[in-house]
């Protein structure tokens, strides 16, 4: 029996500990704003936090989360109301959206190390995640709106 | 929740959700009402509401309006942009608007949403739906009043009685208008360019996308977000070589894995191979990891077939040969051998295009349950209508027995639009008696895609003393979207040369564009631009060596190569061939190279052109192309570090797509087409070996990442009253040569074989 929290609420997980977080999250606890893209950690689309950090949920197993806090997309913020989920609406920075919750959880992971990153520590931070629509610059802008809005 | 989760979706009930004997059916090309009455279950409110004047459009009493998207959003706003047309018509409160996503259904039209199509097709319908509930509210104000309707207007939501100022809520008079006779077609007015308060003023006042809070806050359901009651998953191990079928296979350690349930095969497809499923052997299993797990355990044997020895290499070779061969003529101006023989600087050059895969961020996935001889799906699709049809198929019932929900789609580029994924979810449920998720993983996707074609192209030209060109002949060989409805298939169509092949705009008096032969050894289908990746990249590129060999600026050069200006009469010059022009009517969409030459002037003074010396590691490039009826200029400016490495600082898009309705959302499909051109010309290569497509996922199919795509690009839209034009693609052609002309001047390597990434560039 693995025990971890996830957005605040303790759970318990008695299948597989192989398995990794991403399905966990979208098949069993139906929270699908964390996406699957890759599968092996290349794109970024399931990013989530563990105890504050960003990783990559389709290729963190079960039995490494056991005892951690995780947060999603669906607990970054009450009411999606988050600096950087405010500073997104505003550039309207999706295109088809997909790969977006993954990209503000990494933002929001960098933000939480470096309150005020210069553009080398945006592409740094950021350059896991893929977008395929292209939206980068948005998201470049949009990460430097909530950094500002969170000083 | 924008898209209604999807057991509502599923089982909601209408009051009255039929047609009432007042509907109004505006688009002439649609079908009456009937067809859309004994499904209106999945038809929405617009559908039930009390004022319906249009398929796209309704009015209830409490003031909302709902407006129907019935193409499909992927990425290009489209679900927000055709409703500010209707609502701008109809005057409505944008706040008071409801966005419901159509289910496949012919009754809407086309919904097959590619070809950047959906404003072109759909701009005077949905004028026309908001027009007609506008008229009719206006009537039924004045009715009421009892004053003529001349004396009466709508505005925001309400009409107002000119004279006396009496108003009157659009809600207020939902169910009297819905009992008006519907206006005729011809006596709609609508409004004049000036009245517009949404279409074209989105730059200044952006109206969100109707997903943007659902996108950021992880409640948008896309196709691989869907879920019904009872649903299974499944995996599906397919034939690594294209056409190949399962000989045999030993399912005993994947039945053990926990979670699964049973195997099921699925029948390989019978040439050619259309939008059917590859065929192999599905597990399926109670999660996706399980399904996922016994797939890795299935031993499968194959039956490989004729594509088994296809290897990219040699095929590269091949393509590149029979460039060089004289091939089936597709446009002749003047007599080019005539021009090459008097002589003058002749020039020449090959050019190649692998073959690229869509890598839409969301793999393909889809849901389906058969039930009752019935099929219903829930699908990230560009074209329900085809899931209908290739689901009937593919089960042998009729295509009005197969319900088509449409997901939002994490990205399509054109590979949503081919139901292959959903064929395979409706034959598994068949056999399973459940709901079945079928999960392509990304190796799934980039290993068994429709890639887009890949290309070997010839160019030669000569000049006279002046550098003027004399004579240009242009040879094209690539294996044909074609194949995908004949197998046998060796040349392109009409489609395809009307992509940067028989539409080449330069104005000079000897050309010939042919095409060479090709077989196809994987399924080829079309990716954002199609087979303009290819021929624009080598035209413009060539127009860029030429510029170089006549010792000339190569944007001046370009102007120069386009002539005055002039609206190019095609026809004459395609032995006999009809020119494609996107689909659209030459006499409505004419091609008019001053349109040409004003974007590239444009980007000349925006970019700042000519103004720094290129070398050293820096440079910019130029390029255009008119694709989907739009014209756009790009410029690139490039940094080549020590080591070859690629920076693209800044990037100038300039459109004139004619009427744009929705100017923020047009803005970010130029600053995506740059990303996607990049990725192309970066690091975009399939290759196969042993008939097996050597690639798997991100690291060895990589797309430009945040530091890779330009850092920023900058969107001109020029100021036009023309016909809307395509706005999704029309940014990737000229980017791709702009890039490589921009290399060119920043290290002095001519970029002949994309991608950049296997060349030596320092």
């Amino acid at each position: 029996m693995i025990k971890l929290k996830v957005n605040g609420r303790e759970r318990s997980f008695d299948g597989d500990p192989e398995m990794p977080l991403l399905w966990y999250l979208r098949d069993e606890l139906a929270m699908t704003g964390t996406k699957f893209g890759c599968g092996a950690g290349l794109c970024g689309a399931c990013t989530v936090h563990r105890n504050g950090e960003a990783i990559r949920s389709c290729s963190t197993k079960m039995k490494d989360v056991a005892g951690k806090a995780i947060t999603t997309i669906e607990g970054l913020s009450p009411n999606g109301d988050h600096p950087l989920q405010k500073a997104w609406a505003q550039a309207n920075v999706p295109q088809c959206g997909y790969c977006q919750t993954g990209q503000i959880m990494q933002a929001a992971a960098l933000l939480k190390k470096n309150k005020k990153p210069s553009d080398k520590d945006i592409e740094d931070g950021m350059a896991g995640n893929i977008c395929r629509c292209g939206t980068y610059q948005r998201i470049r802008a949009a990460i430097k709106t909530a950094a500002k809005e969170m000083a | 929740m924008s898209i209604q989760k999807i057991d509502n979706v599923t089982r909601r009930n209408f009051i009255g959700g039929v047609f009432s004997a007042s509907a109004l059916v505006i688009a002439a090309d649609l079908l009456p009402q009937a067809a859309w009455a004994d499904t209106a279950e999945y038809h929405g409110k617009a559908a039930s509401a009390a004022l319906k004047p249009s398929l796209y459009l309704g009015l209830e009493p409490d003031g909302t309006v709902y407006i129907v998207t019935h193409r499909s959003e992927m990425g290009t706003g489209i679900r927000t942009t055709l409703p500010l047309i209707a609502a701008d018509e109809m005057e409505a409160d944008w706040s008071k608007v409801k966005i419901e996503q159509a289910i496949g259904d012919a009754t809407y039209g086309d919904q097959n949403t590619d070809g950047s199509k959906s404003i072109r097709g759909f701009f005077v319908p949905f004028r026309q739906a908001g027009a007609a509930a506008r008229l009719m509210l206006t009537q039924a104000a004045a009715a009421q009043w009892k004053v003529p309707v001349s004396e009466c207007s709508a505005m925001n939501h309400e009409v107002t009685h000119q004279p006396s100022g009496k108003k009157l809520g659009y809600g207020a008079l939902a169910v009297a208008a819905g009992k008006l006779p519907a206006p005729k077609p011809e006596d709609l007015k609508l409004k004049s360019r000036s009245e517009w308060r949404y279409i074209g003023h989105n730059a200044k006042d952006p109206k969100s996308i109707a997903d943007l809070k659902d996108i950021t806050s992880g409640k948008a359901i896309f196709g691989m977000d869907a879920k019904v009651p009872n649903m299974v998953y499944a995996s599906v191990e397919r034939p690594p070589v294209m056409g190949g079928k399962v000989q045999s296979f030993d399912d005993k350690a994947a039945l053990q894995v926990k979670g699964v349930s049973q195997t099921v095969s699925i029948p390989p497809f019978q040439a050619p191979y259309t939008f059917q499923p590859l065929g192999g052997v599905a597990v399926v299993a109670n999660s996706t990891w399980a399904a996922f797990q016994g797939r890795k355990q299935l031993k499968v044997e194959w039956n490989n077939g004729e594509h088994a020895s296809h290897d990219s290499e040699r095929y590269k070779a091949e393509l590149l040969d029979t460039a060089k061969k004289p091939g089936k003529v597709v446009r002749n101006v003047g007599d080019v051998d005539a021009a090459f023989a008097k002589g003058g600087k002749i020039v020449e050059a090959s050019y190649y295009v692998p073959l690229l895969a869509h890598a839409t961020m969301e793999p393909p996935v889809a849901i389906a349950e058969f039930k009752n001889g019935k099929v219903e799906a829930w699908v990230p699709t560009q074209n329900p209508q085809a899931v209908q049809d290739t689901v009937a198929k593919a089960l042998g019932i009729k295509v009005e027995d197969v319900t088509c929900h449409v997901t939002l789609l994490g990205g399509g580029f054109g590979r949503k639009s081919k139901p292959d994924y959903v064929a395979e979810a409706a034959l598994i449920s068949k056999s399973v008696g459940k709901p079945v998720k079928v999960v392509w993983t990304r190796e799934d996707d980039i290993k068994f895609d429709y890639y887009h074609a890949v290309a070997g192209m010839y160019h030669k030209a000569s000049m006279d003393d002046k550098g003027k060109v004399t004579g240009w002949l242009h040879r094209s060989v690539f294996p044909s979207i074609s194949s995908m409805n004949d197998e046998k298939a060796l040349y392109g169509f009409n489609v395809e040369y009307g992509m940067g092949l028989n539409d080449m705009p330069f104005d000079i008096p000897n050309h010939r564009a042919e095409n060479g032969p090709a077989k196809a050894h994987v399924r080829i289908g079309w990716l954002r631009s199609v087979a303009n990746i290819y021929h624009v990249f080598s035209g413009l590129s060539f127009a860029d060596e030429l510029a170089h060999a006549a010792g000339r600026d190569s944007l001046e050069y370009q102007l120069e190569l386009l002539g005055s200006g002039k609206i190019l009469d095609l026809k004459p010059q395609l032995n006999g061939q009809e020119y494609w022009n996107y689909g659209e009517k030459i006499e409505q969409y004419p091609f008019d190279t001053r349109r040409l030459r004003k974007v590239l002037e444009i980007a000349g003074e925006k970019s700042g052109w000519g103004k720094r010396k290129p070398g050293n590691g820096w440079g910019m490039g130029v390029a255009f192309a008119r694709s989907f009826t739009s014209y756009v200029a790009s410029v690139v400016e490039v940094e080549v570090d020590k080591a070859g490495k690629i920076r693209i600082p800044k990037t100038y898009m300039v459109v004139d797509a004619g009427t744009v309705v929705n100017p923020e959302r047009a803005v970010s499909q130029f600053e995506g087409a740059a990303a996607f051109g990049a990725s192309i010309a970066l690091t975009g290569e399939i290759s196969l070996a042993d008939g097996r497509v050597r690639q798997s996922n991100f690291h060895d199919y990589p797309v430009a990442r945040i530091n890779q795509a330009p850092i920023q690009t900058d969107v001109h839209i020029v100021e036009s009253e023309e016909l809307p034009g395509g706005i999704g693609e029309p940014g990737v052609p000229p980017f791709v040569p702009a890039f490589a002309n921009a290399v060119f001047a920043a290290t002095g390597k001519r970029v002949r074989e994309l991608p950049f990434s296997k060349a030596k560039l320092v």
